[in-house]
């Protein structure tokens, strides 16, 4: 049990440093806007990367 | 695109911007190979840009419609304003020269509606031949932008924003924003702090609470619990502060509030911690403590946020003033200067189109101006020589020479926002339930906790003390502190799903108890645009064919008038005239075929005709009246009016069949107000009045007791905005007034108001029931606890179920009444 002695200081160190990141990104502007990032991430204007033959059929298309 | 085609999307609205289509209108973008209904040429010009750019992934992201494109049509005209950004002398303000000689600057972006905006616009401005790189904040609307000057100046930057429908303005930070900027910033460092450190705390929280007994050796317990006090001290001090500001505060103005228990119970908590952790005997609270701070943390946070959201715009009051002005030098010559840098007695010159940079008299030209930014009234006013003018306004015809009176803080402009102050100050405070019970409570439980202590020193000294804790620890108002912000929380989230967004955190509570709702007219009530409703031959021409020659005299016009034409004109095939001129505050006259038409004011318009018509031959005295007229005879009679929004009846129904009081406050004095306050039925009109006015009446009937919810839109609506003790906006108000009101009406759905209002109620109730229960709760545990017989896990179940009950009956304000949600 006495490993605890070791590594709750170690654990409390860690949180330091989560703590000391934080900060940094915080007084760093990474968090100035929590909103975008969320949903970039969903926009797929990617569809040229995707391989033809992987693309799922497309319904088809009226007749203009 | 073939328009007859039957495959034609099915859409209720415009495909763009979601507002109905006008009948018969005919505009189409083909987007994603189907060809989309659009409202205006407006809307059908953003959207091909789009579908040009490849960009049409935006539609298909976005989660709410774009905000609907101003008239694209005068587009050399502000083509010449963003140009005025290009000098050197105006940038020197918000442009940053960079090391590589690239230019940097931050924007503020109108019409930003959802993060898809973010993504259309990053991607539209990228792709620019000279931008090195562009970035958009969705919080707070700023883009910054670098760019290389040798390929591509800002103003083609602003007009690319334009193409796709979003206004930009330069971005001048002021000490209000940079003060809300560490705010945020230091609430995140706050919920930081909190966050990571409750997480540790919590998991040796475990290790006791399981090894509570036997089967934990004491070293390693005490070794625990000090450890659990280096994490748990930053919590108390550095993230709980603003609760002991708070609570500072509160004793020194004598009026308690939620604050002074919180500190209490975080301090008291902490204060007994240390004591059980140096002396090795008791309980220690460090889980309790941090967890607390941290939630109570996410509700301030998520408050301010709220808060925030609508001050996003930047300094408003700047926005409204031009960057730049044109300046006659001493030799005649013209020079462009930075607006602020303007001189009482300068002699400027004023395009029409453009904003007058700063308050002043005419002294060489007429026109039309455009005061609606002030007044809220859409018809522009004529000025001629000697006439003052305000900084702020637009002029609307032709070019104007103007001597600068008054700038900066003596201007008429600021004089709005000194009124605004003052306003602020004299705001009646809302008394909230939730702040009176506590008032109580705190009292209460602090006579009993230190009997309790009295009491027990008499019995057994050495344990008064940890009797006395275990008092203030169990009555640790946990469930009292989240009766009334969880209500809030899920109501403030109901209604914002639905269009309403709350502020300041009284809202919900002064929206239950309101009497009176005060609205003003125009851009409120009504629309806020002219729109054609009667035409009247009178001669054998068709209405259409008179229709046609008006539209062909009003085509260049941009005077709201002729606004209302413009729509005509872009529907069907138009006539061309020509010899055009314009006759300031009078009308138009022009040639069609070779014949000479006029368009005004009747006197103006029959001035060649054998008949002579004035006002009084209209065919109604409702709205606001032109004639069409060739040089032999009368041709026909156009009415125009502002209609009333298409909830607008329905709304002021249900808020009368509620109890409340309605009331119009406008400054129009037209005839079209008592034609608005018939067909919406209400009694209580008072029209004419000045900002001062209107914020005296108000203050008038607070006075005698009435509980007011005001909603209005524009500038000259903010004194009154800020003076209500409940202030709504509406979401396409000036940004000014959305930071200045406890709310705001983002979708302009006037029927949101009465379900708000229920919504209010409701909440209102809810929080009864909660503090109801807490009180219970703590009339149950306190004598328990006084008579020593509670232990620490039963404190510790006993809270957290009190506390979930208080969340659950919360969470059922998370949806709309039945009735309102089928609408």
């Amino acid at each position: 049990m006495s490993i605890i002695y070791l590594l709750i200081p170690i654990a409390i160190i860690l949180a330091g440093i989560a703590i000391w990141g934080f900060f940094w990104s915080v007084n760093n502007g990474q968090l100035d806007d929590l909103e975008s990032p969320a949903h970039s991430i969903l926009y797929d204007d990617d569809e040229h990367l995707i391989p033809d033959d992987a693309k799922p059929p497309k319904p088809a298309e009226k007749p203009e | 695109m073939n328009a007859s085609e039957g495959s034609l999307h099915q859409e209720s609205g415009c495909f763009h911007c979601g507002l109905d289509i006008p009948a018969g209108s005919e505009f189409y973008t083909v987007i994603g190979g189907q060809p989309r209904q659009m409202c205006c040429p407006g809307c059908q010009a953003v959207a091909q840009v789009i579908a040009d750019g490849g960009l049409e992934n935006y539609y298909k992201h976005r989660t709410s419609e774009a905000a609907s494109p101003e008239s694209i049509s005068a587009s050399e005209q502000l083509r010449a304003e963003f140009e005025l950004y290009d000098h050197h002398s105006v940038q020197s303000h918000f442009v940053a020269e960079l090391a590589d000689g690239s230019r940097q600057a931050t924007l503020v972006i109108e019409g930003i509606t959802c993060a898809a905006c973010v993504w259309l616009l990053e991607h539209h401005i990228s792709s620019l031949e000279g931008v090195i790189a562009a970035s958009v904040n969705l919080t707070n609307h700023r883009a910054r932008v670098q760019w290389d000057e040798q390929k591509i100046h800002l103003s083609d930057i602003f007009i690319a924003m334009h193409s796709i429908g979003y206004q930009g303005h330069p971005y001048h930070p002021d000490k209000e924003e940079q003060l809300l900027e560490q705010e945020t910033k230091r609430a995140m460092r706050r919920l930081g702090i909190a966050g990571v450190f409750t997480m540790q705390i919590m998991m040796l929280a475990v290790a006791l609470y399981t090894g509570a007994g036997a089967s934990l050796e004491t070293d390693y317990e005490n070794f625990i619990r000090w450890a659990s006090l280096v994490l748990a001290t930053p919590v108390v001090f550095y993230a709980s502060r603003p609760f002991f500001q708070a609570a500072l505060r509160d004793l020194r103005t004598r009026h308690l509030t939620m604050d002074l228990p919180v500190s209490i119970a975080i301090g008291g908590a902490y204060i007994a911690s240390i004591w059980a952790t140096v002396t090795a005997s008791g309980e220690v609270y460090y889980d309790s403590v941090s967890m607390f701070t941290f939630f109570l943390l996410i509700g301030r946070f998520l408050e301010m946020k709220a808060r925030h959201r609508t001050g996003k715009a930047g300094n408003a009051l700047l926005n409204l003033l031009p960057a730049s002005a044109i300046l006659y030098t001493d030799d005649g010559g013209e020079k462009i200067v930075a607006a602020n840098e303007l001189q009482q007695g300068n002699r400027i010159l004023v395009k029409p189109g453009h904003t007058i940079p700063a308050d002043g008299v005419i002294v060489k030209g007429s026109s039309s101006i455009d005061e609606s930014a002030l007044t809220g009234e859409y018809l522009p006013l004529t000025k001629r020589e000697g006439d003052k003018v305000v900084g702020g306004t637009i002029n609307v015809e032709n070019p104007i020479d103007l001597e600068v009176t008054q700038v900066g803080a003596s201007s008429q402009l600021s004089s709005i926002v000194r009124l605004l102050e003052r306003a602020h100050e004299e705001k009646p405070r809302v008394a909230r339930l939730a702040d009176t019970v506590s008032g109580y409570f705190v009292t209460a439980v602090l006579i009993v906790a230190a009997t309790v202590g009295l009491v027990w020193w008499q019995i057994n000294p050495d344990h008064a003390f940890w009797v006395t804790l275990s008092v203030l620890v169990i009555t640790c108002p946990c469930a009292l502190s989240l009766a009334t912000p969880t209500a809030l929380t899920a109501a403030t989230g109901t209604l914002r799903q639905h269009g309403l967004l709350i502020t300041r955190g009284h809202v919900l509570e002064s929206l239950a108890r309101a009497t009176h709702i005060v609205f003003d007219k125009t851009g409120t009530l009504t629309e806020g645009n002219l729109s054609l409703h009667n035409t009247t031959p009178l001669a054998k021409m068709t209405a259409q064919e008179c229709l046609d020659i008006a539209a062909a005299l009003e085509v260049h016009s941009e005077h709201p008038i002729a606004k209302a034409f413009h729509r005509l004109s872009q529907k069907h095939q138009v006539i061309a005239a020509d010899q055009l001129k314009n006759h300031v505050g009078q009308g138009l006259e022009g040639s069609i075929a070779g014949k000479r038409y006029f368009i005004g004011k009747p006197a103006f318009a029959t001035q060649l005709c054998s008949q002579q018509l004035d006002f009084t031959d209209a065919p109604d005295t409702e709205g606001q009246w032109l004639l069409l007229a060739s040089e032999t005879e009368p041709l026909a009679w156009f009415g125009l009016n502002d209609p009333a929004r298409k909830q607008a009846a329905n709304m002021v129904q249900q808020l009368q069949s509620m109890g409340l009081e309605v009331q119009m406050l406008t400054g129009d004095s037209s005839a079209a107000v008592k034609h608005i306050a018939r067909q919406l039925k209400i009694d209580a009109v008072i029209s004419g009045v000045s900002p001062e006015q209107k914020l005296q009446h108000i203050q008038q009937l607070q006075d005698n007791g009435a509980q007011l919810i005001m909603v209005g839109d524009g500038i000259n609506d903010i004194p009154v905005l800020a003076g209500a003790q409940t202030s709504i906006a509406m979401g396409s108000a000036t940004d000014l007034a959305k930071t200045n009101a406890d709310a705001v009406l983002i979708s302009s759905e006037l029927v949101r108001l009465p379900q708000a209002l229920r919504l209010a109620r409701r909440t209102r109730a809810n929080i009864r029931q909660n503090l109801g229960w807490a009180i219970l709760y703590n009339l149950i545990a306190l004598p328990l606890a006084a008579a020593g017989m509670i232990a620490p896990w039963m404190a510790a179940i006993g809270m957290s179920v009190s506390s979930l009950v208080v969340v659950g009956n919360a969470l059922r304000l998370t949806k709309l009444d039945r009735a309102d949600r089928l609408e």
